[in-house]
């Protein structure tokens, strides 16, 4: 196990290298000057100059990787081209923000999810059943930043009930955020939870119509015991895993949405670094992302093996 | 004879289906005395499945439908609630099912799933569970019992598997067994394992049990009757000697004809029953065999629906659903091949009487 263990970080740090060098490449790539951008209207030739100095610009692009990579390992992401400060805290600002809708829009998620898949699976072929398939429908066809501003149109403009956009501590005004957090989330647990409810609703079917399930029943024991340890136990572990992916996947469409709702997050950093050629955020945020995505799949790699007793690693 | 633990009268399934009502168990009646053995045989589809799952309602409903009566232990159970079901199954009649790779529950370890029934229906404590399940893995063959109970089912083989399945039908200690193809996905060797030990467990625990299967050499090896299913209904059934011995049903002495004969100086061509069983969505309104049959006089059979009448005078209990005789010599011919069969179930190959069925 912990050989399995050592071997997947080892696995998983490679494959940051790996972004890092598309990340790096990418930045290069993308036209425009970010000393022009960064120094806008005070533009002379001399400061020009000096500040692509200062940043390492004016160094061949190898050069420039292989400081900047041994920035990375030390923790040091580098140095805001506009905001002058540095990278690594301008995006630890960020994180808790990005987390905690992350978090919460997996919660809504979920709570679509299960409920409905389940009972899907279990009432096949029944109205329930097809309401619940077609509303996933929907769900799962719209994109996210639609239902972001029907919500925002609803919710915050004709009713009133709730702040459009911004972001709030919990820690500050826990009942703010949640007021905040809200329609973000719901945003993004929605589509998500669509997702997840039609694969929840087939992996429980296919659960339910096991061999082992038919014994279960010919042992005698009571339905609702035989669903618990012999169908949802069993239909647990590809939920699982696709949980896990979703939860990746969350990730990269966070942006949008934290565009649509002002939410100060990774997502609207990397945006903003994009629009601003900050490359040394843009970067750092892209790397974190990388970063969360490879250790969610970690995790989820290791619970597996715990809820799947054919899996061992060694 | 004392009363049968097990009565079925004139049952019947039907599933409802996109193309129709498939009519898959046509009037079945039998009785099964403490001790007994009674083969069903017949190909897949035949309904020998469905009509044993329906004795405890183990079948989808809807879309299945069931008619007719079930006695067991003076109780009628197709009229009986699923709650008092639930108390039968597991308990008073044990079910083996036909593949130990998929019996099992992958997630939980053996010994939890050998207990569960157990514990729910004789509330033992989860110790005195434990315990009665290493003498049940001891009884069925399982060496290191006790070190066993906590592996998981991919830690065993498929006859070991199979195995744990037999222990978990006989932990309740049921008065009937329904083994459902219970040595099919199993080698010889380990087959003709099973098969002694099932027929060890009868002599010391009274059991009767339900044997369910279309390898005609296990049923020589193991059964006390024998009943031939077709399309849903009983074409034919005797006690196994007279069956093996005299067949009198066209599809007994196809099937028993098409087993391969071992040690026949001349191997020749298998015999097989040439077209495919009727629609069970549109049952012919005679009998449901008569396209096949090669030894019908005239047209009686295609709009009659022969009964199952005594096949002789013997009183013997052998009876057949046919209006015809087939001719002595053909019937002495089937025997004849039927007779290699009679050797222990693993002498004989199984593979080709299921071969010779032309449809799986």
């Amino acid at each position: 196990m912990t050989g399995y263990v050592v071997r997947r970080v080892a696995q998983s740090l490679l494959a940051l290298l790996g972004v890092s060098v598309v990340v790096f490449s990418l930045m290069h790539l993308v036209p425009g000057d970010p000393v022009r951008t960064a120094l806008g209207t005070r533009f002379d030739q001399e400061a020009y100059e000096a500040l692509r100095a200062r940043a390492g610009l004016d160094r061949p692009v190898l050069v420039q990787y292989a400081q900047w990579l041994g920035g990375v390992l030390t923790g040091d992401l580098g140095v805001s081209f506009r905001s002058g400060r540095s990278v690594s805290d301008v995006i630890m600002a960020r994180v808790p923000a990005t987390a905690l809708l992350a978090g919460a829009s997996l919660l809504v998620a979920l709570a679509i999810a299960l409920p409905a898949g389940i009972v899907s699976a279990i009432r096949q072929g029944k109205p329930i059943d097809y309401v619940a398939t077609a509303l996933s429908q929907i769900g799962v066809s719209i994109p996210d930043f639609w239902y972001g501003i029907m919500l925002i149109l609803v919710f915050s403009l004709w009713l009133g009930w709730l702040p459009p956009s911004g972001y709030v501590s919990p820690l500050e005004d826990p009942t703010e955020f949640l007021r905040r957090v809200t329609m973000p989330a719901v945003t993004i647990g929605v589509v998500t939870g669509a997702i997840l409810t039609r694969f929840t609703r087939s992996s429980v079917l296919e659960s339910l119509n096991a061999e082992h399930v038919r014994l279960a029943r010919a042992k005698g024991l009571p339905e609702g015991r035989i669903l618990r340890e012999h169908v949802l136990r069993n239909a647990w572990i590809p939920i699982v895993t696709v949980t896990g992916l979703q939860l990746a996947t969350l990730l990269g469409g966070i942006v949008v949405v934290e565009v649509v709702f002002a939410w100060p997050g990774l997502g609207r950093l990397a945006l903003d670094a994009v629009v601003n050629r900050d490359y040394p955020v843009m970067q750092g945020a892209v790397l974190v992302i990388a970063a969360a995505f490879l250790v969610i799949n970690l995790l989820v790699d290791l619970l597996y093996a715990r809820l799947d007793p054919r899996i061992s690693y060694s | 004879m004392s009363d049968p633990v097990l009565s079925v009268r004139d049952l019947h399934v039907r599933f409802g289906s996109k193309r129709g009502v498939a009519h898959v168990v046509r009037g079945v009646s039998y009785d099964l005395h403490a001790g007994e053995t009674l083969a069903l045989v017949g190909e897949s589809g035949s309904g020998k499945s469905v009509s044993t799952l329906a004795l405890t309602k183990l079948i989808p409903m809807p879309p299945g439908r069931i008619d007719g009566e079930v006695h067991f232990g003076g109780r009628e159970l197709v009229a009986m609630s699923e709650a008092e079901l639930r108390s039968i199954r597991g308990n008073d009649i044990g079910f083996v099912f036909q593949d130990p790779m998929t019996s099992l529950n992958p997630v939980h370890p053996i010994g939890r799933q050998l207990t569960e029934g157990m514990r729910h229906h004789l509330g033992l404590s989860a110790s005195a569970a434990r315990d009665r399940a290493v003498e049940l893995l001891s009884l069925v063959g399982i060496p290191d019992a006790a070190n066993r109970l906590d592996a998981y089912p991919h830690q065993f083989s498929g006859g070991m598997r199979q195995r744990v399945v037999i222990a978990i039908g006989l932990s309740c200690e049921p008065k009937v067994l329904i083994a459902d193809e219970a040595t099919t996905a199993l080698d010889v060797t380990t087959q003709a394992q099973i098969v002694d030990l099932v027929e060890r467990l009868q002599e010391e625990l009274g059991l009767a049990v339900v044997w369910i299967t279309h390898d005609l050499g296990v049923v020589a090896g193991i059964a006390d009757r024998v009943m031939v299913m077709y399309a849903g209904e009983i074409v034919e059934e005797a006690d196994v000697d007279d069956l093996y011995g005299s067949p009198r049903h066209p599809y007994t002495v196809g099937l028993l004809g098409s087993l391969p004969v071992l040690g026949a100086d001349e191997p020749g061509e298998l015999t097989t029953i040439h077209g495919l069983p009727p629609d069970p969505t549109a049952m012919p309104p005679g009998c449901a065999f008569h396209p096949r049959c090669e030894f019908r006089d005239d047209d009686r059979c295609r709009d009659e629906h022969p009964p199952l009448r005594d096949a002789d005078d013997a009183g013997d209990g052998h009876r057949v659903r046919s209006f015809y005789e087939v001719p002595a010599d053909v019937r002495e011919a089937a025997s004849t091949s039927s007779q290699v069969a009679e050797a222990p179930p693993n002498a004989g190959d199984p593979l080709p009487a299921e071969a010779s069925e032309g449809d799986r």
